[in-house]
């Protein structure tokens, strides 16, 4: 990997980071109404992924999305004014916290029912692939999604019509209060694109170079009309279901486990050291950056207006009417 | 009578005939380690085990199958939909096979089904977190509903709808679970089907349910004088079967009428009980019938957004005041 490359990734989990613990701040602060789920932890795996798509390339996003919509390059100060519940926000205020979306950039939406935005990326690999635009879609969710049908459903026929799709299941072991364990009957998720004829990946989702590289794989199979593959990467939520779960499901020791010896940046950081690769320098200049961004993003966010009570009968219907 | 929660008074509810009856079983989303999101599940676990206290997958479809299926073979379920937003997911295992099993079969089987949504706006949840569906599933012959209003009845519907031998959809507003009311000491059934007269008066009826009654009641004390003796107050309590006969009986005695819900207006709850009222009393009515309920939009996000589509107190006084002074 190149030095760009590297700092590339390094700037995107920090993007992430920070502005993640920002929210947390600010919406135990009172600032942010609604549910929000911190995407904290996980961050090398939107980062890595995404680097390996295109800007006109999709993603469909969860509940937990905030990580996918900065790693597709969304920008923060219009999703902090949407957390924040402002006209400047990405859904000039109607979406919030479990519903940012940037079409422009191929962000096809985070989505607020588990496992909902898994076929609206089959979907828009149909769209690739009919109108031969050299897009493929990529579709985040967590362990808990792959018990829907629509994760079942979807993988079948993206795999009968060999679309150009990426299933990213981010098995972080716990959909809300349960242990994946519980609810999962197979180890690996992976396993089951045998289910359906395609490839099942693992990565580890904690380390962006292995991520990357079983990404890689599964891209280029997508890009060569190879059709899906399934991708499960084993990462961790350290923080709550959502701001605010008494988490009382689970041990505090696992917690401080994942976080002393398998943060992400933590282990990207120790691995570019050791090897020379990034000097203590450069990395502190990329958080600084990234403060003063986060910082900006929320004074952007503090400082606009909130929308006027009129717009919340603009945007049904293309063309706008009370009925 | 005890002041206990909405939340743990439907806990009481469970208890009881989870107690009574060894067919009655729980399943769905995160309920057993931590109690459900709105501890309405709290300790159930602990004293009835896990496998009767069952933590689901996230599969909607399966879990109401499913419990179509148990039903079938004998036991009592309650489903958890976790928000009534899901229902969608199930919505062919309610539309096609719950509601259709026992008639379309000749009245084989009974199907003795609770399915518990919780419904409504709180804390901003956004267009996927706050619908107000009950007008969707009223649509569908073959399926009871309820919505109570208050701790009381929150009990009292839930142990019904347990013992009801057909499916039921329990509609327990998210925003309601944390206020507190009396209920009654001992055994306590509210009977599906019979909507409660909270206030009596000559006026005006208004006809509400759920969240959206006590937002009627609030109007009503802070009208005082200006509603003492006119205004009679109904709790429908139960949205199917309706209790038609109280309407009426009200509307007969008023001469007018307004309903209030916090699901969307258009083809809702209150446009059935205007429909009826209009075929069966509008020789009585004096002044045209009144509807507040959500404007036609999915539930926005940011706060005055959501406070513009949502029915609001100002608005439930204005349609008092504006129906206490007309006259056709
Ligand atoms: C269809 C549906 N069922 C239930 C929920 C409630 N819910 C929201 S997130 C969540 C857990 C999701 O777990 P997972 O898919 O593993 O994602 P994670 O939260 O771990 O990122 C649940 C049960 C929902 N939003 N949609």
């Amino acid at each position: 990997m190149n030095k760009g490359t590297l700092l590339r990734w390094y700037r995107t989990m920090m993007r992430i980071r920070v502005f993640e613990e920002t929210v947390n701040e600010k919406f135990l602060a009172g600032e942010i109404p609604g549910f929000v789920h911190l995407y904290v932890g996980q961050e090398a795996v939107a980062t890595a992924i995404c680097d390996l798509l295109n800007e006109s390339d999709y993603i469909t996003s969860t509940h937990r999305g905030h990580g996918h919509a900065i790693a597709k390059g969304a920008d923060m100060k219009r999703m902090m004014a949407e957390l924040y519940g402002r006209e400047t926000g990405y859904c000039k205020g109607k979406g919030g916290s479990m519903h940012i979306a940037d079409f422009r950039i191929g962000m096809l939406g985070a989505n607020g029912v588990v496992g909902g935005g898994i076929n609206i990326a089959v979907g828009a690999a149909l769209a690739g692939k009919l109108l031969d635009n050299g897009r493929i879609a990529v579709s985040f969710f967590g362990d808990g999604a792959s018990n829907r049908g629509t994760f079942h459903e979807g993988i079948n026929m993206a795999a009968i019509w060999k679309l150009p799709v990426i299933f990213v299941c981010e098995n972080n072991q716990w959909s809300s209060t349960t242990f994946y364990r519980n609810s999962t009957a197979v180890e690996d998720i992976a396993v089951r694109a045998s289910a359906y004829g395609i490839p099942g990946l693992i990565a580890d989702g904690n380390d962006v170079f292995d991520v990357y590289e079983k990404a890689d794989e599964a891209v280029k199979r997508a890009r060569k009309g190879g059709g899906p593959s399934l991708l499960e990467v084993k990462t961790y939520r350290v923080k709550g279901h959502f701001i605010g779960d008494p988490e009382k499901y689970r041990r505090r020791e696992e917690i401080m486990e994942q976080l002393e010896n398998n943060d992400p940046i933590k282990r990207f950081v120790q691995r570019v050291t050791d090897e020379n690769l990034l000097s203590s320098e450069e990395l502190t200049q990329v958080d600084q950056e990234v403060v003063e961004e986060v910082k900006n993003a929320v004074e952007f966010a503090q400082s606009s207006p909130f929308p006027d009570s009129s717009q919340a009968y603009e945007d049904l219907f293309v063309e706008d009417g009370v009925q | 009578m005890r002041e206990v929660t909405f939340a743990e008074a439907t806990l009481e509810a469970m208890r009881e005939e989870m107690a009574r009856d060894s067919r009655v079983f729980i399943m769905g989303e995160d309920i057993a380690s931590q109690g459900g999101i709105f501890g309405q599940f709290k300790g159930l676990a602990d004293q009835f085990g896990l496998e009767r206290v069952r933590d689901t997958p996230i599969s909607e479809t399966a879990i109401v199958g499913a419990g179509i299926g148990a039903a079938l073979g004998g036991l009592i379920p309650v489903i958890d939909m976790h928000f009534a937003d899901f229902l969608g997911v199930a919505m062919d295992e309610v539309l096609n096979q719950m509601s259709k099993i026992r008639y379309m079969f000749g009245g084989q089987a009974n199907l003795p089904l609770v399915l518990r949504a919780p419904d409504g706006v709180t804390r901003s949840g956004a267009a996927q977190h706050s619908q107000s569906l009950e007008a969707i599933f009223m649509h569908i012959p073959g399926t009871k509903i309820v919505a109570p209003s208050n701790a009381e009845d929150a009990k009292g519907l839930l142990k019904a709808a347990i013992r009801d031998p057909n499916p039921v959809i329990y509609f327990e507003h998210k925003d309601l679970f944390r206020r507190k009311g009396q209920v009654p000491d001992g055994e306590h059934i509210t009977p599906i089907g019979k909507a409660r007269v909270t206030r009596e008066g000559d006026s005006l009826t208004v006809v509400s349910y759920s969240r959206m009654f006590t937002e009627v009641e609030a109007a009503c004390q802070q009208l005082g004088d200006e509603v003492e003796g006119k205004v009679e107050l109904i709790d429908l309590r139960t949205i199917v079967p309706m209790d038609v006969e109280t309407i009426l009986a009200s509307v007969r005695k008023t001469h007018r009428l307004l309903i209030v819900h916090e699901a969307v207006k258009r083809g809702g709850v209150g446009a059935e009980i205007s429909a009826v009222v209009a075929e069966k009393a509008v020789e009585y009515l004096d002044a045209p019938i009144v509807r507040i309920g959500a404007k036609p939009y999915p539930i926005p996000f940011s706060p005055p957004l959501e406070r513009e589509i949502v029915p609001q107190v100002d608005e439930i006084i204005s349609a008092i005041r504006g129906l206490l002074n007309a006259r056709i």
